[in-house]
């Protein structure tokens, strides 16, 4: 892989006099997954808004796969390659979950449906990813735990083609069994070559599943690296006051040397 | 059921496409509820066809029953639409009269007693009311101005404008063969024209939507719209075409009605619309959208006319029939409202699934919402 999938430079938003993001520097490499993780307010959720094409940019360049791109509605985005999985996952619930995985790119033969194919569609994605918790996907989307949800809103993300999956909170409502399913589903995702940019205020989860981390604080990125560069009170000293003593300096940690993370 | 996700034998486990129709578990839904008020309407039918056997249960009475029906079924499949993407149409028998109207004054220009005049009036009829439903639609779906009002407004405006056209008097210049043919007729045997064409627009009406995209988006819309503007939909134009075509069977039915009473009606579709939304309400379709089935409409709109043929049969006060259909649809509403909450309550499958899955015998297990 040549050169990073996405690259931020010097990304900043303002809402009139409010500054939310500021000189955004930030490489978010193919196959692996990489954590942004703030306290609230940090500009998380306007950063991954700002990728996802809801709002441009005020400043600074997104360069998606070496290329300047402007990314001026979330359809560009999609149609670029980045999936967005938002924390309310946008499913209908009295759809089944071929329905909602298809939903907006249905195949048809002649003028109906063509069911068939988009069940065989639906399914080859689901045993892709290895989601082998969902018994039948006919099964409405209403009657799917909260994992089996997240699972079919990523797996209609990667059907797509996705090259970049941006995951905002996807364990935040979930409970133990139902995490490590998604968390591990995340990693699956990056070992088929894909990107992931996982919002998470979750730091075990963070560490558990993440190759990379970045920080930001007060609008701001304050430190980023492979994860093995960081530890659970190293990361909470950034994402609360933006420096740490812990790790001795704050910005850029390449730290470690012996980190057998890179990759 | 969570965790062994490194088993690689990647084949979800029972998700065969074994069902003979792979919209699965939405149509059985529908056709749940379907079967529900049919078997309502089987009571109704019975009781009557006790009581006075001799005068309920003839073909001529059948007959007429369902010609009564046949309007108004029409007018359900776009009234099911509409109601499945959440909204309501209320000027449905508006445009009924002001297509009727227009098509009968471009009908006595015309001249002329035969299929000529005929056809350019169901013509007209039909432009009107895709006019109508396009005003519906546009100002519902683009100003965002909520269905409830809108299609109260142009409740007014179509009653309005149709009056003014007439002066208030009923147009009667229906050409004789549609009267015949189309009013009265009987296709072959005893069954009636106006029924045959009234089942062939609900037979579209079902596969558009069960089988076709449109539909898909549709039930999508009542559900969460913004998971339809997510993936792609073009929301607003969907709405719109929704709309539209609840205007255009509106239209339609003018015509019908035209053949089928020979007058426009002017003074007698006040509560047109309120029927046609009890019979879809009845027949399970969720006044919150996302729900819904035209067969369970055009089921539950027997339940009214059937309830009206009874009781003049059996010597009860024909008004009694308003009575019990009130009863009814507040009763269908309180058993939907109950589905939902318990949906909500359980985190578990939305409406009758428990029982839907006991009856269908598929996912067996489906782990309860963490």
């Amino acid at each position: 892989m040549d050169g990073p999938l996405l690259q931020l430079r010097g990304i900043g938003k303002n809402f009139g006099p409010v500054q939310a993001l500021s000189g955004i520097d930030l490489d978010i490499p193919a196959g692996q997954v990489t954590a942004l993780v703030g306290d609230n307010g940090a500009g998380k959720s306007t950063l991954i808004k700002t990728i996802s094409g809801i709002w441009e940019p005020s400043h600074g360049e997104i360069i998606w796969q070496g290329q300047r791109a402007h990314f001026k509605t979330p359809r560009d985005a999609t149609d670029a390659g980045i999936a967005t999985v938002y924390q309310d996952l946008a499913l209908c619930d009295n759809l089944d979950i071929v329905q909602n995985m298809l939903l907006g790119h249905e195949v048809r033969h002649g003028l109906l449906l063509d069911e068939v194919t988009m069940e065989t569609t639906a399914k080859q994605t689901l045993s892709d990813l290895r989601v082998t918790t969902v018994r039948n996907i006919r099964q409405t989307v209403g009657s799917l735990s909260g994992g089996q949800r997240q699972a079919v809103a990523v797996a209609k993300a990667v059907m797509l083609d996705a090259k970049l999956v941006i995951m905002d909170e996807p364990t935040a409502a979930l409970g133990v069994s139902q995490t490590a399913l998604v968390l591990d589903l995340i990693g699956r995702l990056a070992r088929r070559g894909i990107g992931v940019m996982l919002i998470s205020h979750n730091l075990v989860d963070v560490f558990q599943v993440a190759d990379r981390l970045a920080v930001l604080y007060l609008g701001g990125l304050v430190s980023t690296g492979p994860v093995s560069e960081y530890d659970t009170a190293s990361a909470v000293d950034l994402m609360t006051t933006g420096a740490s003593r812990r790790t001795g300096q704050a910005d850029n940690g390449a730290r470690i040397p012996d980190s057998g993370r890179e990759g | 059921m969570t965790g062994q996700t490194t088993a690689p034998p990647p084949a979800p486990a029972e998700a065969t496409p074994s069902e003979e129709e792979p919209t699965g578990r939405l149509a059985r839904l529908a056709r749940l509820q379907a079967l529900q008020i049919i078997i309502v309407l089987a009571v109704i039918v019975i009781a009557f066809a006790v009581i006075k056997p001799g005068s309920f249960l003839t073909v001529f009475n059948i007959r007429g029953i369902v010609q009564d029906t046949s309007i108004l079924a029409v007018l359900g499949v776009g009234m099911t639409l509409v109601i499945v993407t959440g909204g309501i149409d209320l000027s449905v028998g508006s445009v009924l009269v002001f297509s009727a109207v227009v098509a009968d004054k471009a009908m006595a220009a015309m001249g002329g007693q035969g299929w000529g005049a005929a056809l350019v009036g169901a013509l007209v009829a039909v432009a009107c009311g895709l006019g109508w439903g396009l005003v519906n639609g546009i100002l519902i779906a683009r100003a965002k101005v909520p269905p409830l009002i809108v299609t109260l407004g142009t409740l007014g405006m179509a009653l309005g404008l149709a009056e003014v056209i007439t002066g208030g008097v009923d147009l009667r210049d229906v050409p004789t063969v549609m009267v015949n043919t189309v009013g009265f007729g009987n296709i072959v045997w005893q069954i009636p024209t106006l029924a045959v064409i009234a089942a062939v627009i609900i037979a579209i009406g079902i596969v558009l939507l069960h089988r076709t995209r449109f539909g898909l988006h549709t039930y999508a819309l009542g559900s969460n719209p913004e998971a339809g503007r997510r993936s792609g939909l073009n929301v607003p134009r969907h709405l719109v075409m929704v709309y539209a075509l609840s205007g255009l069977l509106a239209g339609f039915a003018g015509w019908l009605n035209l053949a089928f009473f020979q007058s426009t009606t002017i003074g007698g579709q006040s509560t047109t619309n309120l029927s046609v939304i009890a019979g879809t309400v009845i027949g399970g379709t969720s006044l919150f959208g996302g729900y819904g089935s035209i067969l369970g409409t055009t089921i539950g709109l027997f339940i009214p006319s059937t309830l009206q043929n009874g009781f003049v049969i059996i010597g009860i006060q024909p008004f009694w029939q308003q009575v019990v259909v009130g009863a009814v649809l507040i009763a269908a509403v309180y058993v939907d409202q109950q589905r939902r909450a318990a949906a909500l309550r359980g985190g578990g499958k939305p409406r009758m699934s428990g029982l839907l899955n006991r009856m269908t015998s598929m996912s067996q297990a489906t782990p309860a919402r963490e």
